[in-house]
């Protein structure tokens, strides 16, 4: 049954994962999301629903962890922050180069390098423009709560299954570190052998002798062969981008200017909407909760309803290349973000709003 | 016994492994994989394990090993079959999970992730070439290339004082609480290959027993990347790979 709790965005993540009846989560610790694998630990969900947790030697073995257990057609997922997720990213390509379902969170930090353990959203273009070799996409969830941190798992889930694609929880480390009410869902059953054969038949769980051998590869020697791989991996993302789009507006109706933001940013960004409308300014705000697909359409909407975008990240402008793409020189599009770990406060974003606006 | 004798299925003393698919392979003439799939083929066959086994094959010249073995593969990254292995094993217990790995692939790119699942004590097996040399990329330099040896990235022989040592992995991965045996076997002669096909079986029936990790080296030959036929690859094989990598189990724990 559902249960109401005060948790950590981390954690979330961890009891949502158990709950939705995960197979395997395979992690090594990075601050800022500890707390999911220690989390999982401390709940030993082997012992109730049977979920294998494995703390692994490094982030890259753990990311083929996932690779092995999504080959068998298991409910399997793995977390890190900024710098190991940048180590997870040639088995991240492979994992979309054999279209095998599962998880990966990302809970940022500031960078480049070893950078800081502070918040930042840093890692869009590395998530949504591929980051890993190849011309691939990986579903991206963008969580603005511990709510979302919880739901997000089960939508992951459900979304890699359903496309055979990897799917990101693309957070930060403000979300990942706060605490909040959050409303669990209940128990689900993990998957069967049988299911398995049934819902997955291309999964390796050994072969039966009626059955044809399954082979999970992403290689293909002859071009011919590989660029018709590519061009099914490329109708299956433009079917995600007609499909998937989610967003959400927060006084968008009669809004002159619009903010767009995503995770914690957005969060932020809803107090600025309030400041600004207190001293008569029409503002709205655009929340992509998914990054990719990203939600071009309705931006391009807005174009002719408002005067001015701004794009607010912790990041020195990355999700804005996105927005003037889709709003293709209509409007003016600006970019305020902080850096390397600092977050900005509702009143310099509306300070910034007003100054490249001309307010 | 009359050739008419001879040829009675009651009289055959070899066949081709019924798990053998039917497909001409990629491997150079006198390559050591193709004796060594054959007799993954045939252990897996003897033990009833085909629609519970499956491969995790490496990049190397084995990449496609699941062409030629009728069972479930999956194609892993280089050097990180074991970690896909753990996962594999761990997710579906009643499994028989095997690597098959050069010596490229597991003790050079892929040294961690043997190490760590070997000393976890996975219930797995890695199948392990070691032939000395990268043989699909054209014969570089391998971790197992024998001093003053020459391949294409030490053409004048491999200088410790440069490269390091050859490095004795299943040695090290001997010392591991986690292996339950660790043996290095050949296959250039009919003896050599009985023997390896018993130790073989040894190592699968370990992994069902739940034992641990269980490493099968196979001491091979290159003849392509050695430049030589396959006869005289057969022959530096036993004059020199032999002194330094000895055949017979540096573990087997009952």
């Amino acid at each position: 049954m559902e249960e109401i709790k005060l948790m950590k965005g981390n954690e979330a993540i961890a009891h949502a994962a158990i709950r939705y009846g995960a197979d395997g989560y395979f992690g090594y610790p990075i601050t800022p999301q500890s707390e999911i694998m220690e989390t999982l630990m401390a709940e030993k969900p082997w012992e109730s629903t049977g979920m294998v947790v494995l703390q692994a030697e490094s982030e890259v073995a753990a990311i083929n962890m996932v690779y092995g257990g999504a080959a068998s057609g298991k409910r399997v997922m793995t977390s890190s922050s900024s710098p190991g997720i940048s180590l997870k990213l040639e088995g991240i390509s492979y994992l979309a180069g054999a279209e095998l379902p599962c998880v990966i969170v990302n809970v940022m930090r500031g960078g480049p390098g070893l950078g800081t353990i502070q918040p930042s959203q840093a890692d869009y273009f590395q998530t949504v423009k591929g980051g890993g070799h190849g011309d691939y996409r990986l579903i991206t969830l963008a969580p603005y709560s511990v709510q979302e941190m919880a739901d997000f798992v089960a939508l992951g889930f459900d979304l890699a299954f359903r496309y055979s694609n990897p799917a990101m929880i693309l957070a930060d480390g403000i979300i990942g570190q706060m605490m909040e009410k959050v409303v669990l869902p209940p128990y689900l059953p993990r998957k069967t052998e049988a299911g398995i054969r049934e819902e997955s038949p291309w999964a390796v769980q050994g072969k039966r002798k009626q059955n044809k051998v399954n082979v999970i590869t992403s290689l293909e020697l002859d071009p011919a062969l590989m660029e018709e791989n590519n061009k099914r991996f490329q109708a299956k993302y433009r079917n995600i981008e007609e499909t998937e789009v989610r967003y959400e507006e927060f006084h968008c109706e009669d809004a002159r200017y619009l903010l767009i933001a995503f995770g914690s940013s957005a969060r932020i960004c809803q107090k600025v909407v309030e400041l600004a409308r207190e001293e008569g300014i029409r503002l709205g705000l655009l929340r992509p909760i998914t990054l990719w697909p990203f939600p071009k359409k309705i931006i391009e909407a807005y174009s002719d309803r408002v005067k001015g975008m701004l794009s607010v990240e912790l990041n020195a402008g990355q999700m804005v290349e996105d927005v003037r793409l889709a709003v293709n020189g209509k409007v003016k599009v600006e970019h305020f973000g902080r850096l390397g770990g600092v977050v900005f406060t509702p009143d310099e974003i509306l300070t910034a709003l007003k100054e490249k606006f001309q307010i | 016994m009359e050739l008419i004798e001879i040829i009675k299925p009651e009289n055959r003393v070899y066949a081709k492994p019924r798990l053998m698919n039917d497909r001409p392979m990629h491997y150079c003439p006198g390559c050591s994989h193709g004796v060594i799939h054959k007799l993954i083929a045939e252990v897996v066959a003897d033990m009833g394990l085909e629609e519970q086994t499956i491969g995790v094959s490496p990049v190397g010249c084995a990449v496609f090993a699941y062409n030629y073995i009728d069972i479930d593969w999956v194609e892993a990254a280089h050097g990180r079959a074991p970690a896909v292995a753990t996962a594999l094993k761990r997710l579906n217990r009643e499994k028989m999970i095997f690597t098959y790995q050069g010596d490229g692939d597991l003790a050079a790119i892929g040294t961690a992730e043997t190490i760590h699942a070997a000393n976890r004590g996975e219930n797995i097996v890695i199948v392990f070439v070691n032939n000395a040399i990268y043989g699909m990329t054209g014969g570089q330099m391998a971790p197992t290339t024998l001093e003053g040896m020459a391949s294409s990235t030490c053409p004048y022989g491999r200088d410790v004082a440069l490269n390091g040592y050859p490095l004795k992995i299943a040695d090290l991965l001997a010392q591991l609480e986690g292996t339950c045996l660790v043996t290095r076997q050949s296959v250039q002669t009919a003896a050599a290959v009985r023997k390896a096909k018993k130790m073989l079986r040894k190592a699968f029936e370990n992994s069902m027993a739940g034992k641990g990790t269980s490493v099968v080296e196979f001491v091979s030959t290159c003849s392509s990347g050695w430049k030589m036929t396959p006869a005289q690859a057969n022959q530096w094989m036993e004059n020199h790979m032999f002194s330094f990598y000895p055949l017979g189990d540096l573990k087997n724990v009952e």
